[in-house]
């Protein structure tokens, strides 16, 4: 009983040309190493695109982010990528597979931590992962999973027991229980308090240098910068940007601002410094925009008015800058 | 096959730690037997034309009607609802993102199912054969086993097509609770069908339990097999299957 929708029949022929077209050029990206090919993806529902022609490919033993506001469509990519879902056109390979029909053989290299997959509520944590390691052959030993992610003395708690956070970090260990060369994790550490995120990332980074290679759908931007080698950024179905989060925030995050309080109320004359572009003030704290030697410039020019502020500092752009540049719609960006 | 006999197991003991289950299946049938024997009691009445118990004791007469009221307990509550909250929650989901095969996640479903129908009509005789002298086996066990397997595939099976159409485990519960009682009182598992006015046994003419009864009763009671009732419950069986395969959803 395989209950796979059928793909409508104008679409097939193309659909076979298209994957003959990968298959070629997966066989010359193999050599390249690829883990994960995705080409030309195109969802409708109803007239909404929620996914308009996505193509990314992720690198063996790289940590790959994918990060998106809520509907920019990386849940259905990332859910066709994992045989989830269907789409209307593109192709995926994992490790020059088409997980769509080959699922079985691919069953022992992808791991998924699956969002919003519960389980039973009086399946035991042992129980579940002993399960999950019984289907996959060459599984991973479940009681060191149950000691890394900090579970051995929840083994015997029923899943409707744990807390979200001891939820979320046997999911993981689920996803891992294969020993897959490839791991779908999607908004991990949703639930984790900071110290369990911390140790989440260690986890992570421990389980790339072992050679799995690490797709990472997230919410939060710290954990990307963190992690991941490089990011793709999804928005109203499409990658608007892509690279490392040094590239991300460099192209996108826009130059370091200029930050100090005062208590003096006109400071119309710093507008008119080198390189000022524009200074906010919310009280008495002030920023300041522009290019150049900013905090030089702004910290010559306050001094020369007399002003000499003890918290002066310049402050980087981090990727969540760079993300909200990239995805704020032009709308709401006023002023 | 390592995947289908794991499942099973962890389903079996999933079972036996969910308190509805247990009651529905297990103790519901049993209580009911006691309180109807109990009014009924067990004597044959010797004037066919006032007989409605087909011309055997009433306690007799309930035995096999228990044994399908069980089957019935399984397919329409707790096969369904269990399917449904698996859907609803997204264990079908991950099962199939970790390449679960379906064969082996309806397999494990369909064996529970068996399983329960064994352990509850051999709970049922064994207690009724105890309290009340009823045969403790079918007067012909060479037609009664087929029959008992037929009709408990066949309830499994639309256990898995009522799990595959409801959306939700509420609306599974609602709908497996109304079918269960409405079978229950018009199969013949209640008051015997004789009994009920011409318009009730021709809903329960509709019901697949009244044919599950009838099938396992004529083994039971040494009348032989009943091709209607067999050809009517592999009816059900085989249109349970194939709407399955249509209608199944993983998420």
């Amino acid at each position: 009983m395989v209950l796979e929708e059928p793909a409508p029949g104008e679409d097939r022929e193309m659909s076979r040309e298209m994957d003959r077209e990968m298959d070629r050029e997966m066989n010359r990206e193999t050599t390249g190493e690829a883990a994960l090919v995705v080409r030309d993806l195109h969802k409708t529902y109803g007239d909404m695109r929620a996914v308009d022609g996505v193509s990314f490919e992720v690198r063996v033993g790289e940590i790959f982010g994918i990060i998106g506001t809520n509907g920019s469509g990386k849940t259905t990519t990332v859910e066709f990528v994992q045989a989830l879902r269907r789409v209307d056109s593109g192709t995926v390979r994992i490790f020059g597979k088409d997980p769509h029909r080959d699922r079985a053989s691919l069953r022992s290299e992808v791991g998924s931590q699956l969002q919003e997959s519960e389980l039973p509520d009086r399946m035991r944590v042992w129980e579940a992962l002993d399960l999950f390691a019984a289907i996959s052959p060459g599984s991973a030993d479940w009681r060191e999973l149950l000691a890394d992610w900090g579970l051995t003395d929840k083994r015997d708690t029923a899943f409707a027991k744990l807390s979200g956070g001891q939820r979320q970090r046997l999911l993981v260990a689920l996803a891992l229980v294969n020993r897959p060369r490839l791991v779908f994790l999607d908004e991990m550490t949703t639930g984790l308090d900071p110290a369990a995120r911390r140790v989440a990332w260690d986890l992570i980074e421990q389980i790339r240098a072992r050679g799995t290679t690490v797709v990472l759908v997230s919410h939060f931007m710290d954990e990307a910068e963190r992690l991941c080698d490089r990011l793709a950024v999804f928005r109203h179905g499409r990658i608007i940007a892509e690279g490392s989060a040094q590239e991300l925030v460099a192209a996108h995050a826009g130059p370091p601002t200029v930050h100090f309080t005062t208590e003096v109320s006109d400071l119309s004359w710093l507008a008119g410094a080198s390189g000022v572009e524009r200074v906010d003030r919310a009280g008495s704290r002030v920023t300041v925009h522009g290019t150049g030697p900013l905090l030089a410039h702004t910290a010559a020019a306050l001094v020369s008015h007399g002003i000499a502020p003890d918290d002066l500092r310049s402050e980087r752009k981090s990727l969540e800058d760079a993300f909200l540049a990239l995805t704020a719609d032009e709308a709401t960006v006023s002023s | 096959m390592k995947a289908l006999r794991k499942l099973t197991w962890m389903e079996l003991k999933l079972f036996t730690r969910d308190p509805l289950s247990l009651v529905f299946t297990l103790a519901l049938p049993f209580f009911f037997l006691i309180v109807l024997n109990g009014v009924f009691g067990n004597e044959v009445e010797l004037d066919p034309a006032e007989d409605v118990w087909r011309g055997v004791g009433p306690a007799d007469y309930y035995v096999p009607a228990y044994l399908g009221l069980v089957m019935a307990a399984i397919g329409v509550l707790t096969m369904p609802v269990r399917l449904a909250s698996y859907r609803e929650r997204g264990v079908l989901r991950r099962f199939r993102a970790s390449s679960m095969p379906l064969w082996a996640i309806l397999g494990s479903q369909i064996a529970i199912a068996l399983l329960t129908a064994i352990v509850g009509a051999v709970s049922i005789a064994v207690a009724s054969w105890l309290i009340y002298g009823t045969d403790l086996l079918p007067a012909d066990a060479l037609i009664f086993i087929p029959a008992f397997l037929l009709a408990a595939l066949s309830f499994a099976a639309l256990g898995v097509l009522l799990g595959s159409v409801l959306p939700t485990s509420r609306s599974a519960q609602g709908a497996g609770i109304m079918l269960f009682f409405v079978m229950f009182l018009l199969s013949g598992s209640g008051p015997p069908r004789d009994v009920l006015t011409g318009a009730m046994r021709g809903v329960g003419d509709a019901l697949p339990l009244t044919w599950v009864i009838e099938l396992l009763q004529d083994p039971w009671l040494g009348f032989g097999w009943s091709v209607t009732a067999s050809a009517i419950v592999l009816g059900v069986l085989v249109a349970s299957v194939a709407l399955s395969v249509r209608c199944f959803r993983w998420d």
